[in-house]
């Protein structure tokens, strides 16, 4: 028995044959998860789509008030979190523990500067009487002074701006707490990585992070022209 | 000792392949890339195109998106199995839209 637990790779579970296969199954498990998750954001964006084409004015009014540079910032942001997550996957693949802690932490750091924007954003959001219920206002736009770069005024129902807005904060809120969740799951990755039980051979828990990192990047990749950019015009 | 009594055969490597090692350059590559069609994204969204802001919007998000799956995650080197699960996923959801809008906006024909 002995000379047969020696043979085992570490990390090797006993229900795999190899290494090779264990990832195998792990990415494709992974990314079962993540289709559950398509469909699940899928319903949303579909959600979005409807209301965008029942409610156009409002919803380039609503559009309007977010601000696009904090919308970039964010997506330039995620993007480069992707890069250290990626990185931190290649440092994993090549046994570099040092630097697998490094862009772990980077990647983490760079998810915690996207939800700090969020934040700043959301209180804005919620100064200005924007996020929907019974506190929620929309400025008539008829009576505003500058009416230029607000093509919907005049026009617009302020309940159905208010729609535009629980969508914005529906899909926005559940897109940063797959980010929370995401930043938790690197931080046990980061403590793991940082007691050395990832080897070259053994680390599919940082390239299946990996992937639920870069899905989230996805989902963002979306959401920020469809709330951000194509309502700027009519 | 009876676990191992049969000798798990080799799993020929178009099922399961072995790990790729994607190089960093690449990584760099697809990072640059996806900067520069956000850069791209906002700047056409100031041009007033009509109905094509959303199209091109759209079209270059779909862009961003593969470049992430292809490379940041690996679909390019993974098995045939995964690439299909992705593709049916991906599928799936493009039904599930399609059905629903072909209600949604076709009521007002009757």
């Amino acid at each position: 028995m002995a000379e047969n637990h020696a043979a085992t790779p570490y990390g090797l579970a006993h229900h795999f044959d190899s290494l090779d296969q264990q990832r195998e199954a792990g990415t494709l498990g992974m990314w079962v998860f993540l289709i559950t998750e398509i469909m699940f954001f899928g319903g949303l964006f579909l959600t979005y789509i409807l209301y965008r084409s029942k409610f156009p004015h409002e919803f380039v009014a609503g559009s309007h008030a977010l601000d696009i540079r904090l919308g970039a910032f964010n997506t330039a942001v995620l993007i480069g979190s992707s890069l250290t997550m990626a990185l931190a996957v290649y440092y994993s693949q090549v046994g570099s523990r040092r630097l697998l802690v490094t862009y772990l932490t980077l990647t983490m750091l760079l998810g915690l500067v996207f939800l700090g924007v969020k934040g700043i954003e959301y209180t804005e959001k919620f100064e200005h009487h924007h996020f929907p219920g019974a506190d929620f206002q929309w400025e008539d736009p008829a009576q505003a002074p500058a009416l230029e770069g607000n093509p919907g005024a005049g026009k617009v129902d302020g309940r159905h701006v208010e729609m535009f807005y629980w969508i914005y904060f529906a899909m926005t809120g559940l897109h940063a707490l797959h980010m929370i969740i995401g930043a938790g799951l690197i931080a046990v990755l980061i403590v793991l990585a940082v007691r050395g039980r990832f080897t070259a051979e053994y680390h599919m828990p940082v390239e299946i992070t990996g992937l639920y990192w870069h899905f989230v990047d996805i989902v963002w990749i979306f959401l920020f022209p469809l709330l951000y950019l194509i309502g700027r015009h009519e | 000792m009876t676990e191992h009594f049969v000798q798990p055969a080799q799993m020929p490597e178009h099922i399961v392949p072995p790990e790729h090692i994607v190089p960093k350059k690449v990584y760099f590559a697809i990072f640059f890339a996806l900067i520069a069609l956000t850069a791209v994204t906002v700047t056409i969204s100031f041009f007033d195109l009509g109905r094509l802001n959303a199209v091109v919007a759209l079209t270059i998000a779909v862009f961003k998106a593969t470049l992430v799956i292809l490379y940041f995650m690996h679909l390019r080197y993974s098995s045939r199995l995964t690439q299909v699960v992705v593709a049916a996923g991906v599928g799936w959801l493009f039904i599930m839209i399609a059905l629903t809008l072909s209600d949604y906006l076709t009521r007002s024909w009757l």
